[in-house]
């Protein structure tokens, strides 16, 4: 039994082209079901539907073979024991620093002030600004992240931008970029060695399928 | 708040009765089989001045070293957090022997850290380590004892993986990386994360980054040493590290094997043959080895050195725990017949337990399934029933 574990929503939807080109169909749709555990059209592969910051942990310890989890949550999970072969271009976005208009960000940074952020992702908050040798407090959120600065919780906040609408509507502005993320494939290490045979047609499939939309 | 006097720290745990018992019978096994292939046993000490335990750079062993200050000296020591440095250290300073040492030990050691997901911090590590011959047939001794001591436990399914860590090595070193880039490389190539190599090894010239960038899609059957020899450099160190896993495999008959030769173990230890061994049911490697010449160096004396080691903690939750036999309940013994009968039952290797008065009820808690009773003025062992 193969076992891959996928989230819900985007990554699921950006997930099913690359899952037929290995020739496997979900049997349901998660949207619609509340089964956590999907059968496909192949007996000895099924799907696991976790929550996206929870792929890793499952794959790491071998509840899953392979996911397909964001870099965001990569970053914060640390990686240790997954391989991450393939990046599969999907659910793209950025990992970016925003600040209320009006807070003059490039100056506090200079000046070399004590920032609070507000972030989910604190591993890479916290390497970003040691980076840039900028000491901060960090705030950990769980969502919403866009109030934090509105109501004076943090001066900016750290956090997954895509069309940056959310960021406009709430009158923050994106003034840093700090990585382009998309879907990694992982797997797990025990899992490639014992089960070769079955998963590596499957990464390969995945490759040929992105390298598929994404030749120029 | 309650009494919370129980609780033990995170990723510490008892061994109860059960499986302490699982876990002494395989250390047993396991200590006896590599005393049959000469291996001396060898017990070093808990701690250590820390520039001892830490030879080399390693920093992944530093940080998951426990640090504490001696009292006497007012340097800092160690708990050990690997024992082959230990061993390294008697092979190179305190034995001094010419030709070829071979070192077995089973001990436990702590982590600041857990090695890995869900492990513990205490391990039990249980290895084989010989020092003083460079040559391949060392590491196929070693890779045999690994293979024969998985067989003892009954494990079953395993598979051993080899890497050579004198490819990664042949092609990093030419491309003369920043200390803290060769680092971030190995990680990458760790992880097999091929996106950030590929940014990693932008600047790096033709044919190392083709050639680093390879090594992690060559992995799987023996067929993946004629890709190698196919894709990768035909440099002298990367052809004899080829030609080596050859016979490696040639030496091992039947068994499944695999090769990686992405996988490396630790950043600038290992210099040969490394290997991990896997099994199903087990998230992660179950044994790790390979070569690290001249770590003894750094205790005054190079030597060619090749070893592996275990959770014996890990093996005893994979290695199948046969169901005890059940001991004999004997009453109290207040005449010498019943002493005469337990000295018998007791040197035909039975477990002989006395039920102590007013505790005659609880024999379920003993592990007893029989009894010795007196019948027609005989004193005999019938099985206890269940009332």
């Amino acid at each position: 039994m193969l076992t891959i574990a996928l989230s819900k929503g985007r990554i699921f939807e950006e997930t099913l082209p690359l899952l037929a080109a290995a020739g496997i169909v979900p049997s349901e749709n998660p949207e619609e079901s509340r089964k956590l555990i999907i059968g496909t059209n192949r007996e000895d592969v099924r799907l696991v539907i976790v929550r996206a910051s929870d792929v890793p942990t499952y794959v790491q310890y071998g509840a899953a073979d392979i996911g397909i989890a964001g870099k965001d949550v990569l970053l914060e999970h640390g990686g240790a024991g997954l391989y991450q072969p393939l990046d599969l271009n999907i659910a793209k976005c950025r990992m970016a620093v925003a600040v209320p208009e009006g807070f003059d960000y490039v100056a506090a940074v200079k000046r070399g002030a004590r920032l609070r952020v507000a972030t989910k992702y604190l591993n890479t908050a916290r390497e970003h600004f040691a980076a840039k040798g900028v000491h901060v407090d960090l705030i950990k959120l769980y969502g919403s992240m866009e109030l934090a600065p509105l109501v004076g919780l943090a001066d900016a906040i750290v956090d997954l931008v895509s069309s940056g609408a959310t960021l406009r509507a709430n009158h923050l502005l994106e003034v840093e970029e700090i990585m382009q993320i998309s879907s990694r494939l992982v797997v797990n290490q025990a899992a490639l060695k014992m089960k070769r045979d079955r998963l590596q047609p499957l990464i390969d499939a995945f490759a040929g399928a992105i390298a598929g939309t994404t030749a120029p | 708040m309650g009494n919370r006097r129980w609780l033990l720290p995170e990723s510490i745990e008892d061994v109860l009765p059960r499986e302490a018992e699982h876990i002494e019978a395989l250390r047993r096994r396991l200590l006896d089989e590599f005393s049959s292939y000469g291996y001396d046993l060898v017990m070093p000490p808990m701690l250590e001045f820390v520039e001892s335990l830490l030879p080399g750079n390693r920093s992944d062993l530093d940080l998951r070293t426990f640090k504490l200050v001696d009292q006497i000296s007012g340097r800092s020591m160690g708990v050990r957090a690997d024992i082959t440095p230990q061993a390294a250290r008697i092979d190179a300073h305190m034995l001094n022997r010419c030709g070829v040492t071979r070192l077995c030990y089973c001990g436990s050691v702590l982590h600041t850290l857990p090695a890995s997901f869900a492990a513990t911090r205490e391990p039990m590590q249980i290895g084989a380590e010989l020092y003083g011959h460079s040559g391949l047939e060392a590491d196929i001794e070693i890779v045999g004892l690994l293979a024969s001591a998985l067989s003892l436990c009954d494990i079953q399914t395993v598979r051993l993986d080899f890497g050579h860590a004198a490819i990664f090595n042949a092609l990093i070193e030419p491309a003369s990386l920043p200390a803290e880039l060769g680092q971030e490389v190995f990680s990458a190539l760790q992880g097999k994360d091929i996106p950030a190599l590929r940014e990693l090894l932008a600047a790096t010239a033709e044919p190392l980054r083709s050639a680093l960038l390879t090594l992690p899609d060559l992995q799987g059957d023996a067929r993946v040493l004629s890709e190698a020899a196919q894709r990768l450099p035909a440099l002298p160190a990367i052809t004899a590290a080829l030609s080596d896993l050859r016979r490696m495999a040639h030496s091992l008959g039947d068994l499944s094997i695999g090769f990686d030769l992405a996988d490396l173990r630790s950043y600038n230890y290992h210099t040969g043959v490394v290997m991990a061994a896997y099994c199903a049911g087990s998230a992660g490697a179950l044994a790790l080895g390979g070569r690290y010449d001249g770590l003894g160096a750094a205790y005054g004396r190079g030597r060619p050195a090749t070893g592996f080691s275990m959770d014996l903690r890990e093996i005893a939750r994979l290695a199948p725990n046969g169901k005890r036999r059940g001991g004999v309940l004997v009453p109290w013994p207040e005449s010498d017949a019943v002493h005469a009968e337990v000295k018998r039952l007791r040197s035909a290797g039975e477990r002989v337990v006395f039920a102590l008065p007013g505790h005659e009820g609880s024999w379920r808690e003993s592990d007893c399934d029989r009894a010795l009773v007196l019948r027609a003025n005989e004193w005999i062992v019938e099985p206890l029933k269940e009332d």
